[in-house]
C-alpha cells in the first residue's frame, strides 16, 4: 500500500486524544482493537470508528460482489450460448447455405458476405481515418481560420462517435443505395442507372432445360423477336447432358425458329437450337466481377460504405490517441534534421504509432463485423444463397443471418443461431486476441 | 605529415565539391508537402460531410413526411398513438415510441450506472493488480460482444428467467431488453468512469488517508466528487448508447408501440420501429416509409444533444489539477 500506514490524528472527526489506526486491509483488526482498548471514556468515537470500519468493509464487499456479477454475466452468456449452440456446430453449418430445413442450414453466404463487406470497409476506412488523425495531430493549424476548422472537425468526430449506428444505416440507405434519388430508377422499370461490366441477354426456353440466349444491347431494349439464323448462345452442357448455368461457358449457335405448323426437326443438333416462335423470353444478365453501377443498390459496396461511416470516428479517435502517445522529442529530432512535416510523419511518427493504430483498427473492424443494424437497414432481410460475386451483389452478413434465425419462432432455428453466434464470437475473440498481442508485444515504450 | 596534409586537402576538396554540386530544388518538396496537406485536409473534411449528409437527409425526408396530408406536427408531437401501418386511421404520435425507448433506457441504466460506477471504483481504488488484470479484459470482452448476441441472450435466457420468477412477463417485454442493454452499457460506464477516477491525482487520496479517512471516505467524499464531471459525461454517453441501441430491443422487446409503465409489457422503441420498417414490412415510398426518417431525426436529435451536453460537462466542470 502506497498511502500512509502510520497512525494519524484527525482533529476534525476525532475530538478525543486517542490515536486512531489508519484504515487499511491489514490495519483493520489493529484499529478496532486499539480503539476498544482505549475508548473507555469516549463512546461516540468508538461507535463512529466502528461504523466507519463497517462501512469500509461493507463497501469492499459490495465492490467485490459487483465485480463478480460482471464476470458471472459473461460466464452466464457464454454458457447459455455454448449449451444451445454446440450441438448445431457441424461442418455443414460452415459450408451450407441457409436452407429452409434447420438441420441443413449453414452460414456460408453470410460468412463470405462478412468477409467481403469488412475487407472493403477496412480498405476504405483506414486511409481516411488515419489521414484525418494525422491531420489533426501532426499538422497543427497555422491560421485562426484553420484552427477553427480543426476545432469543428474535432468536435464533429466526437459527436459522430455517439450517433446510433441505425441512423448511419438510414443515411447509407439514402446516400449509397438510392444516391439521394438522383437516378430515377422508378421511371422505367428496367432502368438500372449507369452500368459497366454487364451483358444482357433474352433467354428463351424450349424443350427440356435447353435455354437459348440472344444478346441485347442494353437492359431497356425491347424483347427480341427471334428469327431463323440469328446469332445466339447456349449454355454449355456437361457430360450428362445437363446444361451448366455458367456464363463463362457460352456456346455460340444459330437459332432455328419454327411454328407449330412446321415439321418438328429430327436432327439432334438442329433440335438443340430450335425454339417455337411464340416462346416467351426473359431478360437475364451476365455480370462480371468488376460489375459496377450507379446507384449502388442494396449491394456489398453500399454495405461497406455504410459500415465505414459507423467505424470512421472510432478509427480516427484511436489513431489520434496512438499518435499523441509518440513522444515529441522524436518529432523534434526529425525536424531538427530539416525534415518537412510530411517527412516527419512518414519516417518517424507514423512508424512509431503503427502498432497502436493497428490495435485500434482491429478493434474497430471487430466492431464492424458485429454491427447489425445498419446492414439490416441497407440490405433488408433477404434470402441469400450465394456468396457475393461482385461489388453490387446482394449480400448478407453473419449477425444479420443470426438475427434472421433468432426472429423465427421455431426452436431449431434458435439452435443454429446459437451455432452461428459461436462462430461469430470465435472470429471476434481471435481479432481481439490479435489486438491484445500487438499491444503487448510490438508496442515498445518509446520514451 | 604529408599524409595528413593530403587528407586535409582531400577533405577540403570534398567539401567544396559538396557545396558546388547542384542543390536539389525545394520546389518539388514544397509542392509535395502542399499536396499531402490538401489530401489530409480533404479526409478531415470528409467527416464534416458525413454530418452534413446526415442532417441533410434526415431534415429533407422529415419535411417530406410532414408534407403528407395524413401527418400533422401536432399529431406527431402530441399524440401517444403510433399506428402507421393501420390502414385508414393512421396516427403518428412519437410519444409511444419515445416512451418505449425511455422505459428500456431506465431499466438499462438502473443496471449499468450503479454496477458500472461501483466496478469502476473497485478497479480504480480497491482491486489488487491480479484481479484488475482479469476483470479489465472480461469487461472488454463484454463490450466487444455484438449486440445481436445480446438480443439472442435476452430472448432465450433472460426472458425465460424472468418468466420463471414471475409469470406475468410476456415473450417480448421491456425488462429483458432493458437488462441486456444494461449489460451492454456496463463496460462503457465502467471504463469511462475508471478513466475519470484515475485522473484524480494521488495527492488528494493521500490527503484523505493522512487525515485518517478510510478508503470508503476517500472514494465517496473526495475522489468521486473530484471526478464527477467525467463520471456524469460517462453516464450521459451510456444513456445515449442505450437510447440508440437497436438489435437487442428489436429482438427482445417486441413491436407494439404503446405508452405503458408496466415493464412486463411488449413495447416498441424508436430504433425497433426503424428495424421493423427496414425488415420488409413496408416497401413502397409512402408516408409510413418517410415516418422512419422522422423517427430517425428525433433519435438523432436526442442522442446528439446528450453527447453535446456530455462534452460541455466534461469541458466546463472538469476540475483541473496540476
Amino acid at each position: 500500500m502506497s498511502h500512509s500506514d502510520q497512525p494519524e490524528r484527525d482533529p476534525n472527526e476525532m475530538p478525543s486524544h486517542r490515536i486512531e489506526g489508519a484504515a487499511d486491509d491489514s490495519g483493520t483488526s489493529t484499529a478496532s482493537s486499539s480503539s476498544s482498548s482505549s475508548g473507555s471514556g469516549n463512546q461516540y468515537t468508538l461507535r463512529d470508528s466502528r461504523g466507519r470500519q463497517f462501512k469500509e468493509k461493507a463497501f469492499r464487499w459490495i465492490c467485490v460482489a459487483t465485480a463478480t456479477v460482471s464476470v458471472a454475466v459473461l460466464g452466464w452468456l457464454l454458457t447459455s450460448i455454448l449449451t444451445q449452440g454446440i450441438p448445431a456446430l457441424t461442418p455443414e453449418l460452415l459450408t451450407n447455405a441457409p436452407e429452409p430445413d434447420p438441420s441443413q442450414a449453414g452460414i456460408r453466404p453470410a460468412l463470405f458476405g462478412t468477409i467481403w463487406v469488412c475487407a472493403l470497409c477496412g480498405l476504405m476506412t483506414l486511409p481516411i481515418g488515419i489521414a484525418t488523425a494525422i491531420l489533426l495531430e501532426e499538422f497543427k493549424p497555422k491560421s485562426k481560420f484553420a484552427a477553427w476548422i480543426y476545432d469543428v472537425i474535432q468536435l464533429n468526430i466526437s459527436n459522430l462517435a455517439g450517433v446510433p449506428s441505425v441512423v448511419y444505416g438510414i443515411l447509407g440507405l439514402t446516400a449509397f443505395v438510392s444516391m439521394f434519388g438522383l437516378f430515377d430508377t422508378s421511371a422505367t422499370e428496367n432502368y438500372q442507372g449507369l452500368e459497366m461490366g454487364v451483358k444482357y441477354y433474352d433467354q428463351f426456353f424450349s424443350e427440356g432445360d435447353r435455354s437459348i440466349l440472344l444478346p441485347v444491347p442494353d437492359v431497356s431494349a425491347e424483347i427480341t423477336q427471334p428469327s431463323s439464323g440469328m446469332n445466339a448462345y447456349m449454355f454449355a452442357q456437361d457430360a450428362d447432358g445437363n446444361s451448366l448455368i455458367d456464363y463463362s461457358k457460352l456456346v455460340p449457335t444459330k437459332i432455328n425458329v419454327i411454328s407449330y405448323d412446321d415439321e418438328y426437326p429430327e436432327d439432334e443438333s438442329v433440335l438443340e437450337s430450335t425454339i417455337f416462335e411464340d416462346a416467351q423470353a426473359g431478360r437475364v444478365s451476365q455480370k462480371r466481377w468488376y460489375y459496377f453501377r450507379l446507384p449502388f443498390g442494396r449491394g456489398v459496396l453500399a454495405g461497406a460504405m455504410t459500415l465505414m461511416l459507423v467505424i470512421l470516428p472510432v478509427i480516427i479517435i484511436s489513431s489520434q490517441e496512438s499518435l499523441r502517445a509518440v513522444p515529441s522529442s522524436l518529432r523534434d529530432g526529425a525536424r531538427g534534421m530539416g525534415a518537412t512535416p510530411w517527412q516527419v510523419v512518414r519516417t518517424v511518427t507514423l512508424p512509431a504509432a503503427i502498432p497502436g493504430i493497428m490495435t485500434g483498427s482491429i478493434l474497430a473492424m471487430s466492431r464492424a463485423i458485429g454491427e447489425t443494424a445498419p446492414i439490416l437497414i441497407i440490405a433488408g432481410i433477404v434470402y441469400i444463397r450465394n456468396a457475393p460475386q461482385h461489388l453490387m451483389d446482394d449480400f448478407t452478413v453473419m449477425p444479420l443471418q443470426i438475427y434472421n434465425w433468432t426472429s423465427r419462432p421455431q426452436e431449431e432455428f434458435h439452435h443454429i443461431a446459437a451455432g452461428g453466434i459461436i462462430v461469430l464470437l470465435a472470429i471476434l475473440l481471435s481479432f481481439n486476441g490479435i489486438a491484445v498481442f500487438i499491444r503487448q508485444r510490438v508496442q515498445k515504450p518509446l520514451s | 605529415m604529408m599524409a595528413s596534409a593530403d587528407n586535409t586537402l582531400d577533405l577540403d576538396q570534398r567539401v567544396r565539391a559538396l557545396h558546388a554540386s547542384d542543390r536539389k530544388s525545394l520546389v518539388g518538396v514544397r509542392i509535395r508537402e502542399f499536396g499531402v496537406y490538401v489530401v489530409l485536409f480533404l479526409c478531415g473534411v470528409f467527416s464534416l460531410l458525413i454530418t452534413v449528409a446526415i442532417l441533410g437527409v434526415l431534415v429533407t425526408e422529415t419535411i417530406n413526411f410532414f408534407r403528407a396530408d395524413e401527418v400533422t406536427i401536432a399529431n406527431f408531437l402530441g399524440s401517444t398513438q403510433w399506428t402507421p401501418l393501420l390502414g385508414n386511421q393512421k396516427s403518428f404520435g412519437i410519444w409511444a415510441l419515445i416512451s418505449g425507448t425511455m422505459s428500456v433506457m431506465v431499466i438499462a441504466m438502473c443496471i449499468a450506472l450503479p454496477l458500472g460506477l461501483i466496478t469502476a471504483v473497485y478497479l480504480s481504488e480497491y482491486a489488487p493488480p491480479r484481479v484488475r488484470g482479469v476483470l479489465k479484459p472480461v469487461l472488454e470482452v463484454l463490450a466487444g460482444v455484438p449486440t445481436v448476441v445480446y438480443g439472442f441472450f435476452a430472448l432465450m435466457v433472460i426472458t425465460p428467467t424472468l418468466q420463471w420468477f414471475h409469470s406475468g412477463f410476456g415473450v417480448f417485454n421491456a425488462t429483458s431488453g432493458g437488462i441486456a442493454v444494461g449489460i451492454l452499457c456496463l463496460p462503457t460506464v465502467c471504463s469511462l468512469a475508471e478513466d475519470a477516477l484515475q485522473a484524480v491525482p494521488r495527492s488528494l487520496r493521500d490527503g484523505v488517508y493522512g487525515m485518517g479517512g478510510t478508503r470508503f471516505d476517500a472514494t465517496v467524499k473526495v475522489i468521486i466528487p473530484a471526478a464527477l464531471s467525467g463520471i456524469i459525461s460517462a453516464f450521459l454517453l451510456a444513456i445515449a448508447r442505450a437510447i440508440g441501441e437497436t438489435m437487442i430491443v428489436a429482438i427482445a422487446c417486441g413491436s407494439r408501440p404503446q405508452v405503458t409503465l408496466d415493464p412486463r409489457d411488449e413495447i416498441q422503441t424508436m430504433t425497433g420501429f426503424m428495424v421493423q420498417m427496414a425488415g420488409g414490412d413496408v416497401s413502397n415510398f409512402g408516408t409510413e416509409y418517410y415516418s422512419m426518417y422522422a423517427v430517425a431525426f428525433t433519435l438523432f436529435i436526442i442522442t446528439l444533444s446528450l453527447t453535446m451536453v456530455g462534452n460541455v460537462v466534461r469541458k466546463r466542470y472538469r476540475e483541473a489539477y496540476e
